[in-house]
């Protein structure tokens, strides 16, 4: 299911160098056409290499401009489908759409703090360096999650 | 200025560098800055793409895979990932991890991942009602012994914050691809530092780092994938992991373990879906054309290997074999009967409750595979009114998944590892026993890994991953502490380093106009045909799908002489833009990482992964003589591997998943 840009959507991340789909896609497939000459559309982005879309959906969860969608892999997928997302800060929604018009939507959380609010040290001790050789982590269960074991099991000791 | 063909080099120095920006470097990020406050040791982490969706967890995750909670012990554990991978996994590795795991799934609730709770009445909410937390004793969804349900699209995004507002973001550059690891000048043991290139800029990097930890993830798209076309993207494991972890590894030296194991998971078709939710948390039934199971139907091939098909959860790779001796049997297609497990479902739940598991089916795909939605829009596959097929992928190189490829790495001192080794044939420069100083390092001095690139583990998964990650960041504090005079010096000088990696673009500024088309040229292969014929070749010589996984040593004999040509003609690669550098050298770690695999399987005289690959000849598990490592070293000179055996030792008895 390669993604692809709507050219009505699309603006470009307003001329900004670097546009988010291209920022965000881990496979570095989404380009911007600066001048038009590999798409016919400048100033637009699109998928350099569907072929190698894992279908993350990454681009189309980030564009501000909500100009990318995914078209089912053709050489696989029936024609008619659509999977659409809009993400949001705590929740994301999805439009599904079967190829015989039925429709679904679907809400469910993502987050359950505020997007930019980990503070990743805060309340935590410091590491202590006498413990550096020893087994845990700097905040040694501080988080109630070390499982200490019961040592009868560790039958070459 | 610089420009394509005329790169500017940057070079810099650190004490730790981090390569990778997944879950292992994400944990690594995180707990390594609290080990260094009052040192003056400085870390740098380069990611080739952007850390808010890199590595296998990008796209979100709808469950955690590993979580031990309070109620079982770190050993049961070690047993269940050895029992999983046919006995040969490495207790110590697992052990630790087990007991370490759970301290970063209680931060990634901390840190905003809704994690389902179970109410008192046995009855499942999501992830931000707003339920106590796990870390104070609040109850998780269990799908299955080891897994959680979480609402996971954002996972990697929640992680990734910690790990940027930890590291600060001028100590993290994105879209640097590593290519190549250094070693010292004066120590071929010991690692110096690293080289790769900017993939947005016209920018070769060249660091100079004590430590390094090498976490790039597992290897995709060497065997021919069962889609070509479009389709070709849809691979299960993430279509980036290019293998660089294995194959930089191998490179400066370091060992090498049981990269003849791979995992052929067995998933919905075409969409490659998550099959755990729909098995173990809606109980689904797999069966034959003619709704046969075919676990019970063919239960007796499980006793073809004992001990481990007699485990209450038989080994992942014995479930396949399974199943594929229906398809060979002409019994297929397989399907996933999903219609009958929610009618079952259904008749005990209340209209809102049918709702709500009708929601979680869905987010079970939409969280981490929404491509599998795809498939279902568009074949209008409802799974309350229509079942789905299931299909064996095409194979995959991992370790941290159910696979246990990987690289040999030092583990904890304290579970009573052998520290001697029994088996004849390890080269001498080789450690002995199985920790030799620092947690996660390999035998590279300084060289460290975590996540897919520690091998003889696996079932880590995303959270054990993070963990094994800052169990990797605080060891390479340690051993910067006590390396604290050592020098890094590059043994290649940077000119020649910088003409390796832009190799590539040179060969196609020098012959682009030979030829009108500009991808077809005798001077020079497209990495995506080189790729296509990395494919072909181990699809139909080295047990991938065309041959229902299945090869002998005279077909490995043939793809080692088309590999060995391969390889040569990689040397020939073109690169017409940066983006096309970048699939030239994951393509090279592909290779060598290809080669790695079928080096193991040429070497292991026996069939260890019945239902993942089959040795046609050595049709057999043969307990006596190869319940052992087979590691492996390549000497990056002569380009050639030399594979050898390393004692098997149980730390945890394995008899008490059979009573």
């Amino acid at each position: 299911m390669p993604t692809f840009v709507r050219t009505d959507k699309c603006d470009g991340c307003k001329g900004q160098d670097k546009t988010a789909c291209m920022y965000i896609c881990p496979h570095d497939l989404m380009k911007l056409d600066k001048d038009g000459s590999e798409t016919g559309h400048a100033m637009k982005s699109y998928n350099q290499e569907p072929e190698q879309c894992w279908e993350c959906y990454s681009c189309v969860k980030i564009c501000p401009q909500n100009a990318i969608e995914a078209r089912h892999y053709a050489d696989v997928v029936p024609l008619g489908g659509s999977v659409q997302p809009l993400r949001g800060t705590d929740s994301i929604m999805w439009t599904i759409k079967f190829r015989n018009g039925t429709m679904k939507r679907f809400k469910f959380p993502i987050r359950t703090t505020p997007e930019g609010s980990i503070d990743p040290y805060a309340g935590k001790p410091s590491a202590d360096m006498a413990n550096i050789a020893k087994p845990g982590f700097f905040n040694h269960n501080e988080q109630n999650g070390y499982r200490e074991g019961d040592k009868s099991e560790l039958i070459n000791l | 200025m610089a420009e394509f063909g005329n790169p500017d080099v940057v070079e810099e120095e650190v004490d730790i560098l981090l390569i990778g920006g997944g879950m292992a470097c994400c944990g690594a990020g995180f707990e390594i800055m609290r080990w260094m406050e009052g040192t003056d040791l400085t870390v740098k982490l380069v990611d080739k793409a952007a850390m808010d969706r890199s590595g296998a967890v990008a796209q979100g995750l709808s469950a955690i895979n590993t979580y031990i909670g309070s109620e079982q012990d770190p050993a049961d554990y070690a047993r269940m990932v050895s029992n999983d991978l046919m006995g040969i996994t490495r207790d110590d590795l697992a052990y630790d991890l087990g007991r370490h795991v759970d301290e970063s799934v209680h931060l990634f609730e901390e840190w905003g991942l809704p994690i389902w709770k179970l109410d008192e009445n046995g009855e499942r909410h999501d992830g931000a009602q707003g339920m106590t937390s796990l870390k104070d004793g609040g109850k998780p969804v269990r799908s299955g012994k080891w897994q959680i349900m979480i609402n996971g699209e954002s996972y990697k995004w929640i992680v990734a914050e910690a790990t940027k507002k930890s590291l600060g973001i001028d100590r993290i550059e994105e879209r640097i691809f590593i290519v190549k690891l250094i070693n010292d000048k004066n120590d071929p043991s010991r690692i110096a530092g690293a080289v790769g290139f900017s993939t947005r800029d016209h920018k070769i990097v060249v660091y100079k780092a004590k430590a390094i930890l090498l976490a790039a993830g597992g290897c995709v798209n060497i065997f021919r994938p069962r889609s070509v076309g479009e389709g070709t993207g849809r691979a299960w494991y993430p279509v980036w992991n290019a293998g660089s972890t294995y194959s930089m590894a191998a490179e400066a030296g370091a060992e090498l373990t049981l990269m003849e194991n791979r995992f052929v998971p067995t998933r919905f078709k075409d969409g490659y879906g998550p099959v755990g939710a729909w098995f173990l948390l809606f109980k689904s039934q797999a069966t034959n054309a003619i709704g046969e199971t075919y676990m019970t139907r063919n239960k007796e091939m499980l006793d073809d290997y004992p001990p481990y098909g007699q485990a209450a959860v038989p080994a992942s790779c014995l479930r396949n074999h399974l199943m594929l001796k229906e398809m060979k049997e002409g019994r297929g297609p397989i399907w996933m009967d999903t219609v009958t497990a929610l009618a079952n479902l259904r008749e005990t739940l209340s209209p809102r409750e049918v709702k709500h598991l009708e929601a979680e089916a869905w987010e079970d795909f939409l969280d981490m595979c929404v491509g599998q939605c795809g498939i279902w829009v568009g074949e209008n596959i409802e799974p309350e009114k229509k079942n789905s097929e299931l299909m064996p992928t095409e194979p995959y190189l991992l370790g941290s998944h159910s696979g246990c490829c990987g690289i040999w790495a030092s583990g904890p001192d304290d579970i009573g590892a052998p520290t001697t080794e029994t088996e004849a044939g390890v080269p001498d420069h080789l450690p002995s026993g199985w920790n030799w100083g620092y947690r996660g390092m390999t035998t590279v001095n300084g060289l460290f890994t975590a996540g897919d690139g520690v091998g003889a583990s696996g079932h880590k998964f995303s959270s054990g991953s993070h963990a094994e990650g800052r169990l990797a960041a605080k060891a390479m504090v340690k051993y910067c502490l006590d390396n604290a005079d050592y020098k890094p010096e590059l043994d290649t000088p940077v000119d020649e380093l910088v003409e390796a990696i832009y190799k590539p673009v040179r060969t196609f500024l020098e012959f682009k106009d030979y030829s009108t088309a500009i991808d077809v040229n005798p001077n020079y292969i497209t990495p995506k045909m080189l790729q296509f014929r990395l494919q072909k070749i181990m699809d139909e010589y080295v047990a991938g799908v065309a041959t229902y996984y299945t090869t002998n040593e005279h077909m490995l004999a043939v793809a080692e002489e088309k590999l060995d040509m391969l390889k040569e003609d990689a040397e020939k690669m073109r690169a017409k833009d940066l983006h096309e550098l970048l699939r030239a050298w994951e393509n090279y770690h592909r290779i060598l990482t290809a080669e790695a695999h079928m080096k193991h399987i040429q070497f292991r005289q026996e069939s260890r992964y019945p239902g993942f690959y089959y040795r046609a000849d050595k049709n057999f598990v043969d307990e006596e003589n190869w319940h052992c490592f087979v590691n492996s070293i390549y000497d990056k000179e002569s380009k050639k591997w030399t594979c050898f055996k390393r004692a098997h030792v149980d730390l945890v008895d394995k008899s008490k998943l059979f009573k």
